[in-house]
C-alpha cells in the first residue's frame, strides 16, 4: 500500500507542477539559476569521470583483444565509442547526476520545507510546487543532453589519449575505429534515455524534498532517499527503454 | 474581522483542535496563547489555509475560506501577510529581493515603484542599508523585521504572526511586539499573533484567546487576564517567578 500512496502523491505533485508558470519573469530568473546550479556546475565532474572511464574502457578492450589474431586495434576505438554512446554516458553519467544533482535538489527543497519557506510561498498564494520544481525539471531536461554530449566527447578523447600514453594503439587506429559504421540512431537512443532519466532525477528528488517532515536529520534522510530512488528508477527504466528502443 | 466557528482538526488518530470558536477584530492585536502542544500553531495554520480543517468554518469578513476554490483562495491570500516563527526568509535571495518577492509575483508595478514600496517597508521596520545582504548575514531580530516588511509589502488586510519573538532577547522582543502593534493600528489590519511569551501578552495583548488541549479555555484582554479566575489561565500566566512577584505586589 505504501508504494501506491507514494505513487499517487508523486503524480498529484506532478499535476501541480506541470502548469503554465504564474509569472514568466520570475520563472525565467529561476530557470537561469537552476541551469547554473544543476547543469553548469556539473560539467567539471562529468568531464573528469568520462575522460578516465573512456581511457579505462579502451584499455580493457585492448587487454581483451591483445591475444586475438582476428581483432585489429581499430576495434578499440569502435568498442569504446559504442560503450560510451549506448551505455556509459546516458546511464552511468545519469546515475552520477542522480547522486550529485538529486541530493542537491532534495536537500534544497527539504530545507525550504523544514524552515517553513514553502509555507511562506503558499500563504502568499504562490503555487510552491510549480515555482520550485518546474524550473528544475526544465533545466535538467534541457541541460542533461548537453552534459551527455560532453561526456561522450570527453570519454572518446580519454580513450584516444590512453593509446599514445601506454603505447598499446595508435591515434590513427583509434580514430579509424571510432568513426567506423556510426549509426545515428545510437545517438538518438542515448538522448531519449538521457531526457527520461533527467526527468526522473528532477522529479523524484523534488518529491523527496517537498514532502520532508522534521528537521535537518530528516532533510539528510530525504536526500539519501532521493539518490537511492532516482538510481533504482533509472536502472529499471534503462532495461525497459533498451528493450523498447533497440 | 476573522471569525472561526467550531473548527476541528486532527492528524491520524490525534484530534488537535476540538471545536474552537473565536472572533478577531481589525485594528487590534489579537493573541492566541497557550502552552506548547496546546494546538496554537495548528490553529493559526488552519486559519491561513495551510491545514485543511476537518469541521467548522473560517470567515474573512464574511468570505468562507473553507468553501473557497483554488483561485478564490489565491486572491484572498494576497490580502494575508504572515510572519513565521523562524522568519522563513528565502536564503537564496537578498533582503531586498525577499521583500520584493510578493510584488514580483502579484503586482503590476514597474521596478521603480516596487523599489519605492520595498524601501518604504524596510524603513517602516527600521531597517536601512541592508538591502543587498542575505538573510544569513543579519541578526535574528533583523530577520524578523525583514519578515514583517515582507508580510506588509502587499498592504495586507490580515496579518498572522507565529511566535514572532521566539529566539529573541527580551529587549528585541519588545521592539518587535511594539512594531507589530504600531503596524496593526496604523494600517487597520486584523492581526493574530500566536505566542506563549508573557511579556508579549502583557505588552500588546488587546484581545487574548487562551487555548488548552485544543479547546478555547478563556477569552479577554491582558488587563482581565491577571484576574481571570480561570485556574488554567492562572497556572499559565503565573508559571514564572517574575509573574508571581508581580501578582504579589499587586495584591
Amino acid at each position: 500500500m505504501n508504494i501506491f500512496f507514494h505513487l499517487g502523491r508523486y503524480f498529484f505533485l506532478l499535476w501541480r507542477v506541470l502548469r503554465v508558470p504564474e509569472k514568466w519573469a520570475s520563472f525565467r530568473k529561476e530557470l537561469v539559476r537552476e541551469i547554473w546550479d544543476i547543469g553548469v556546475s556539473s560539467m567539471g565532474i562529468v568531464i573528469f569521470i568520462s575522460t578516465f572511464v573512456g581511457a579505462v574502457v579502451a584499455l580493457q578492450l585492448a587487454f581483451n583483444i591483445q591475444d586475438s589474431p582476428f581483432l585489429p586495434n581499430w576495434y578499440i576505438g569502435y568498442g569504446t565509442r559504442q560503450s560510451l554512446v549506448l551505455e556509459f554516458s546516458p546511464t552511468m553519467i545519469s546515475l552520477v547526476l542522480a547522486g550529485k544533482v538529486g541530493s542537491s535538489i532534495s536537500s534544497n527543497i527539504g530545507t525550504m520545507r523544514s524552515s517553513e519557506q514553502i509555507d511562506a510561498l503558499e500563504v502568499m498564494g504562490v503555487n510552491s510546487a510549480q515555482f520550485l520544481i518546474l524550473p528544475k525539471i526544465i533545466a535538467s531536461i534541457f541541460f542533461n543532453p548537453f552534459l551527455i554530449v560532453l561526456s561522450l566527447a570527453a570519454g572518446i578523447a580519454g580513450g584516444l589519449l590512453a593509446g599514445p600514453l601506454t603505447g598499446l594503439w595508435t591515434i590513427t587506429e583509434y580514430i579509424d575505429g571510432a568513426t567506423l559504421d556510426f549509426k545515428p540512431y545510437s545517438f538518438t537512443y542515448a538522448m531519449i534515455k538521457t531526457i527520461i532519466f533527467a526527468f526522473v532525477i528532477a522529479t523524484v528528488s523534488s518529491y523527496q524534498g517537498y514532502f520532508t517532515k522534521g528537521g535537518s536529520l530528516d532533510v539528510g534522510k530525504s536526500s539519501t532517499q532521493a539518490v537511492v530512488y532516482s538510481s533504482i528508477t533509472i536502472i529499471i527504466l534503462n532495461f525497459v527503454l533498451t528493450q523498447a528502443l533497440l | 474581522m476573522i471569525t472561526v466557528e467550531q473548527i476541528t482538526k486532527g492528524f491520524a488518530s490525534k484530534e488537535v483542535l476540538k471545536g474552537i470558536s473565536a472572533s478577531f477584530k481589525e485594528g487590534l492585536t489579537n493573541l492566541v496563547i497557550g502552552q506548547s502542544g496546546s494546538g496554537k500553531t495548528v490553529f493559526i495554520k488552519c486559519m491561513v489555509g495551510l491545514h485543511e480543517i476537518d469541521g467548522g468554518s473560517i470567515s474573512y469578513d464574511g468570505r468562507r475560506l473553507d468553501e473557497m476554490n483554488y483561485s478564490t483562495r489565491k486572491e484572498l491570500r494576497q490580502e494575508i501577510g504572515m510572519v513565521f516563527q523562524g522568519g522563513a526568509l528565502f536564503d537564496s535571495m537578498t533582503i531586498e529581493e525577499n521583500v520584493m518577492f510578493p510584488l514580483n509575483m502579484f503586482s503590476s508595478m514597474n521596478f521603480s515603484e516596487k523599489m519605492d514600496r520595498v524601501n518604504f517597508c524596510l524603513r517602516r521596520v527600521n531597517l536601512e542599508n541592508v538591502n543587498h545582504l542575505r538573510p544569513a548575514e543579519v541578526s535574528g531580530g533583523m530577520q524578523k523585521r525583514v519578515a514583517i516588511a515582507r508580510a506588509i509589502v502587499m498592504e495586507p488586510k490580515y496579518l498572522f504572526c507565529d511566535e514572532p519573538n521566539s529566539g529573541l532577547d527580551p529587549q528585541t522582543a519588545i521592539v518587535i511586539d511594539n512594531l507589530i502593534q504600531e503596524i496593526t493600528q496604523e494600517f487597520e489590519i486584523t492581526t493574530v499573533i500566536n505566542t506563549h511569551d508573557m511579556n508579549s501578552v502583557m505588552e500588546i495583548g488587546q484581545h487574548i484567546v487562551f487555548i488548552k488541549e485544543g479547546l478555547k479555555a478563556w477569552e479577554g484582554t491582558n488587563e482581565e487576564l491577571v484576574e481571570s479566575g480561570n485556574e488554567d489561565v492562572s497556572n499559565f500566566v503565573f508559571s514564572s517567578n517574575l509573574m508571581r512577584k508581580i501578582r504579589k505586589n499587586i495584591q
